[in-house]
């Protein structure tokens, strides 16, 4: 029996078992690298290979997602507020959902996972060492694969994809520029070389997303095939 | 946070202690004093935060909390107020008083068995307090207090989220004894100025004003007149 393992310090208080069948796929990328996409094509496939599936994402929890996305709207969120709203959103979807999914044998498919909250975090100037603690309860997936997509790209995407940036996305909240356009480049550049950083320390998978969505795809299922549980 | 922020005029006083140790009344005591000597003065209480609220709320009333998203939640509310409020208050030269400080959480969430080392890092965005009153009182006397009337307990407060006894009051008595052991661990570890919670109410609040009074020069902190009207 496979058995979970966690970032650092002590496991979390509703871990019970040691028993976790269950397998936990996590994909990261900015918004505009194809994320959703991609995870709903995986579904569709690990569905069709007879594994069941649990969805997880950002802002989901039924405990704070609204007054998360309230309070970010008057913008009046300070810095450590914000990162502990989305540490708290975080770990009641980890633990209401996700540890009860991979007890239950399914496959959780997480869009976006701690890298992109600690790397949000980061670049609005919270302690590195701080947000690693935050977050280092949570369990270590068995995959993660990051879709890195190049600037360019990504505006090109967003606009076709609802022809306006979007506040947070461009982290207006930053300061950067007043310039939207601007503003936008420049906080995904602070992203990438922060999920660099990342990727050093944790070793996760980049996955070139330039490339069209079969080629993409293909190259995910071939790299969690290795991954799923073995059926007879 | 940079030792730079840290370096405010104002003075952050807050107290501790189990519920019915009677810490709520003291500081309310002290707030009165300081208004009276026409002191900046400020008071925040633990869980307060109307930004936060809601969401706390909602869990609490379905059950919704672990003991992982309660320690959580309890930050993001210490945060929001610490940020927006008490630093910056600190900082404008005021007197914070703080009904509870981090120490609550500390004592709460290790007994709720989550890492007090995981819930120490989190919390250490804030400074400590420059005093911090520990209202000492045994077990069997601030439960008395509590329960002399028989009130309805609420479910976290009374712990009944632990599982230790279907009975609130039992779970309470339960879920209090392990607090105070956690207090009496911190006791040594944070520089806590004990006060001996079983003496008369007008006695201990001589003994806070007297350490305040010695310990801090109270006419810096007079409003100037023109902030008066």
């Amino acid at each position: 029996m496979k058995s979970l393992h966690h970032f650092g310090g002590k496991a979390l208080p509703e871990i019970l078992t040691k028993e976790y069948p269950g397998r936990l796929f996590v994909i990261e990328g900015a918004d505009g690298s194809g994320r959703s996409t991609q995870i709903q094509l995986l579904g569709g496939w690990l569905e069709s290979r007879g594994f069941a599936v649990k969805h997880m994402g950002i802002k989901r929890s039924t405990l704070v997602s609204n007054e998360l996305a309230k309070a970010q709207q008057g913008n009046i969120l300070t810095r450590t507020t914000l990162s502990l709203f989305y540490a708290t959103d975080f770990f009641d979807q980890l633990v209401n959902e996700m540890l009860p999914a991979l007890r239950a044998g399914l496959v959780v498919l997480a869009d976006r996972y701690i890298y992109t909250l600690m790397a949000r975090d980061v670049v609005r100037g919270t302690d590195r060492a701080w947000v690693r603690n935050l977050y280092s309860p949570a369990i270590i997936p068995d995959a993660v694969l990051y879709l890195k997509v190049s600037t360019s790209q990504l505006v090109e995407r967003n606009f076709h994809k609802k022809s306006t940036l979007d506040y947070w996305e461009s982290g207006m909240d930053l300061g950067l520029s007043r310039d939207m356009f601007d503003s936008f480049t420049k906080y995904q550049r602070m992203l990438q070389l922060e999920f660099r950083h990342l990727q050093k320390e944790f070793g996760f998978d980049v996955v070139n997303a330039n490339r069209g969505i079969d080629a993409v795809q293909k190259e995910l299922r071939r790299r969690f095939e290795e991954l799923l549980p073995k059926t007879d | 946070m940079p030792d730079q922020e840290r370096k405010y005029p104002g003075k952050l006083v807050a107290v501790e202690g189990l519920d019915g140790s009677g810490k709520s009344t003291q500081i309310y005591l002290v707030k009165r004093w300081l208004e009276t000597l026409r002191c900046r003065v400020y008071f925040t209480e633990w869980n307060s935060s109307l930004l936060v609220k809601k969401s706390t709320s909602k869990g609490k009333k379905r059950n919704l909390l672990t003991p992982t998203t309660f320690s959580l939640i309890h930050a993001t509310d210490f945060a929001d107020r610490y940020e927006r409020q008490i630093l910056p208050l600190l900082r404008a030269g005021y007197i914070v008083l703080a009904d509870r400080y981090f120490y609550t959480a500390l004592a709460r969430d290790t007994v709720r068995g989550c890492d007090p080392a995981w819930v120490e890092k989190m919390y250490s965005f804030a400074g400590p307090p420059d005093f911090l009153f520990y209202f000492n009182v045994p077990l069997e006397v601030s439960l008395a207090r509590i329960l002399e009337g028989r009130p309805a307990l609420k479910y976290h407060e009374a712990g009944l989220d632990m599982g230790w006894s279907t009975d609130p009051y039992e779970s309470f008595r339960i879920f209090q004894g392990k607090i105070r052991d956690q207090y009496e661990k911190m006791r040594d570890r944070f520089s806590f100025i004990s006060i001996d919670a079983t003496q008369g109410i007008p006695t201990q609040q001589t003994i806070v004003r007297a350490h305040l009074e010695k310990a801090m020069d109270l006419s810096k902190f007079r409003l100037s007149r023109r902030s008066a009207l």
